[in-house]
């Protein structure tokens, strides 16, 4: 009796010996403009050539600017970078969405809706957030520089097997309760380190009912709750996603794929090293209100008092927090004032996400008070949501609407808080300086953020439902 | 890769959990296509003013973080990103070794790619370390997985044979990925590729 990671994992090994990792074989590389330059400069002092082009796929999406993509980037550093990253590809001929591409768009968000993702696939990139993919039933993990070099070589990864942790997601989410809500509740309860070495498995009734927008959410902040990879079998769901997709299978190669692909779910009666479970019927909106993702309560919640926390570092590192936010101890957080709303990040920038917040401020003005950003997350999403006329609805709102790139999420290229400012956003990170150097952010799902956005505070979007 | 050897030094503690690599080293200073120079934004917003003077209490700042090559941090140190500029800077700013209770995965990996050291150690032997003078030098030995103390006593550290060996040697994985050629190559011809080419002629 197999799991889903151990049947990928199976499948994929190239090399073993004793003493040494499991070499696995790769098929599926992402790359990005960040995190490869250093690896091809170490490809080219080799003299060694990218193995598989053809399993390879690049993208610009962190440092770009969110602006009009017909004018100069304006960053010179930036600019190098991309420019660099471009000729880097074409040297060594592995096919690039780069900055004028109508494909283009941030890595986790790209190789999904191009088909490239695959059930029963092993996917790697140069980002913590692969593990996004894992909403196909991918085998999907977050590598560094010195491994996007190894990959472009060999095709291959060096690992040694994760523990398995299985969470059940049962019941039925509420109105207003979201993908989000169910990561951010799952990460506050484990804390940021609590999957370490693992790969998680998201299961239940509740995690069925989810599109696979919202298994990508769900998978992509695996990585914040610690675990190496987040997975979740795949299903009719993931079928009719991909079928049609421009890189899936086509024809009887469909076929055999769907057949194959039904094989790879968790057998009935594996066993998981851990197990957690959550009650999707009692699950709030989440909300951050600290310097890690898993500083989270329910909206209506209150910040903690360091006082009341036993333990000295923990309660160090609340107070810590707590005075980088800027927050009291005991306070509630609803109605606290926001000056930004970021609504993008490849957490959540999917057309799905954008659909959840066009739902709330169509009709409506966001608080003057406050600036709102929404970014999609590719070419694709952008051209869905024109044809569903999105954006008039965002800009008649007050938003503005941008184009697409990773932008506040990390905040690399201008688009970032400035100290002291707070804001309500939809990524996946809210450490200290995350959006711009003394930055304040308030980790939420989209629709919260749409909510707060109108009221210019922290806000419970079930009031307005 | 330089070949990893025994070496004596004090600790330099940055003692706070689950210190994330946007710390370490910021998103803005990774638009660099280059290794080089990234010490100098090692820990940069908790190490400068706005004006970019130093912050004269922290620790890097002062005569004890100057020097020494083992950082001692909280738990869960290395969380976040996965962005290999927070091993390089760490090793530019002259740290050979990081001591904590636990790391996050993939700044682990990254470490031992750099040799860069993480040693995980129980919260008790943690605290003895906490405790120890600020001058108190120790000695840390890989062949032998060990911490000498000043007091004489040695503490064992785990570390991945593998990656061990590595480090000692001073090679990187991707030449040992290279010599298994004939087995990728084989695996590729019994496995044939079942993602549609992205090439466009
Ligand atoms: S959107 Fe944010 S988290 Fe996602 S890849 Fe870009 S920078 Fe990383």
């Amino acid at each position: 009796m197999k799991t889903l990671s151990q049947k990928i994992w199976d499948a994929h090994i190239v090399h073993e010996e004793p003493g040494a990792p499991s070499l696995l074989y790769i098929d599926l590389h992402l790359v990005h403009e960040v995190t490869s330059p250093q690896a091809f400069s170490g490809l080219r002092a080799r003299g060694i050539k990218v193995r598989r082009p053809d399993r390879t796929l690049g993208t610009v999406d962190h440092s770009i600017p969110t602006t009009d993509r017909s004018l100069p980037i304006m960053d010179p550093i930036a600019s190098i970078q991309v420019k660099q990253f471009e000729a880097n590809c074409k040297e060594f001929g592995i096919p690039c969405f780069g900055v004028n591409s109508e494909n283009q768009g941030i890595c986790h968000v790209i190789g999904p809706e191009q088909g490239a993702t695959q059930p029963g696939m092993t996917v790697v990139c140069g980002d913590s957030h692969t593990a996004t993919h894992g909403a196909f039933g991918a085998l999907a993990f977050g590598i560094g520089t010195s491994e996007v070099e190894n990959v472009l070589a060999t095709q291959c990864l060096l690992q040694r097997p994760s523990t398995t942790f299985r969470v059940r997601v049962d019941g039925t989410l509420k109105n207003g309760v979201g993908a989000k809500d169910i990561i951010l509740a799952l990460i506050a309860r484990i804390g940021i380190g609590g999957g370490t070495g693992s790969v998680m498995e998201y299961s239940g009734s509740a995690i069925r009912a989810l599109d696979m927008d919202g298994r990508m959410t769900v998978c992509n902040m695996s990585i914040e709750g610690g675990a190496r990879a987040g997975l979740i079998a795949p299903d009719d769901t993931t079928f009719n996603y991909l079928h049609g997709r421009p890189l899936s299978p086509k024809d009887a190669a469909w076929d055999a794929a769907v057949a194959r692909w039904r094989q790879l779910p968790s057998d009935e009666g594996a066993s998981f090293d851990r197990d957690e479970i959550i009650d999707a019927n009692s699950l709030a909106p989440m909300i951050t209100w600290g310097t890690n993702p898993g500083m989270g309560v329910s909206v209506s919640g209150a910040v903690p008092d360091p006082h009341s926390i036993g333990d000295a570092r923990e309660r160090e590192s609340v107070a810590k927090a707590l005075a980088y936010m800027g927050l009291e101890a005991g306070k509630p957080i609803l109605g606290h004032p926001i000056n930004v709303v970021f609504i993008g990040s490849c957490t959540n920038s999917r057309i799905t996400d954008l659909r959840a917040a066009a739902a709330i401020l169509k009709g409506r003005k966001v608080n003057p008070n406050v600036r709102v950003m929404v970014v999609p997350g590719s070419m694709e999403v952008k051209r869905q949501a024109i044809a569903e006329g999105l954006p008039e609805v965002f800009r008649e709102a007050g938003c503005d609407y941008r184009e697409p790139g990773c932008s506040m999420c990390i905040a690399m290229n201008g688009d970032q808080l400035s100290p002291g400012e707070y804001s309500v956003s939809t990524s996946n990170r809210n450490f200290e300086g995350r959006q711009g150097k003394g930055g304040r952010t308030f980790l939420a799902s989209p629709l919260t953020a749409a909510a707060s956005a109108l009221s210019g505070v922290v806000s419970d979007v079930r009031t307005i439902l | 890769m330089i070949p990893f050897t025994p070496f004596k030094s004090r600790l330099v503690p940055i003692l706070i959990n689950n210190i994330d690599t946007d710390q370490i080293i910021p998103a803005r200073f990774l638009k660099t296509v280059s290794k080089e120079g990234l010490d100098k934004n090692l820990f940069c917003d908790w190490r400068y003013n706005a004006d970019g003077s130093e912050k004269a209490d922290f620790i890097l700042n002062t005569p004890r973080g100057k020097g020494a090559q083992i950082l001692l941090a909280g738990d869960n140190f290395g969380c976040g990103s996965s962005r290999e500029h927070a091993p390089w800077a760490i090793t530019q700013f002259g740290f050979r070794a990081v001591i904590s209770t636990s790391f996050a995965d993939i700044f682990k990996g990254n470490s031992l790619k750099n040799s860069l050291l993480p040693i995980v150690v129980s919260p008790e032997v943690h605290a003895k370390l906490v405790a120890l003078p600020e001058d108190a030098e120790i000695q840390l030995d890989l062949p032998s997985q060990t911490i000498g103390l000043p007091d004489g006593t040695r503490v064992e550290f785990p570390v991945d044979p593998f990656n061990k060996n590595c480090l000692l040697e001073g090679v990187d994985e991707l030449g040992w990925i290279l010599k298994q050629d004939a087995d990728i190559a084989k695996f590729e011809g019994s496995h044939p590729g079942t993602l549609n080419t992205l090439l466009v002629a």
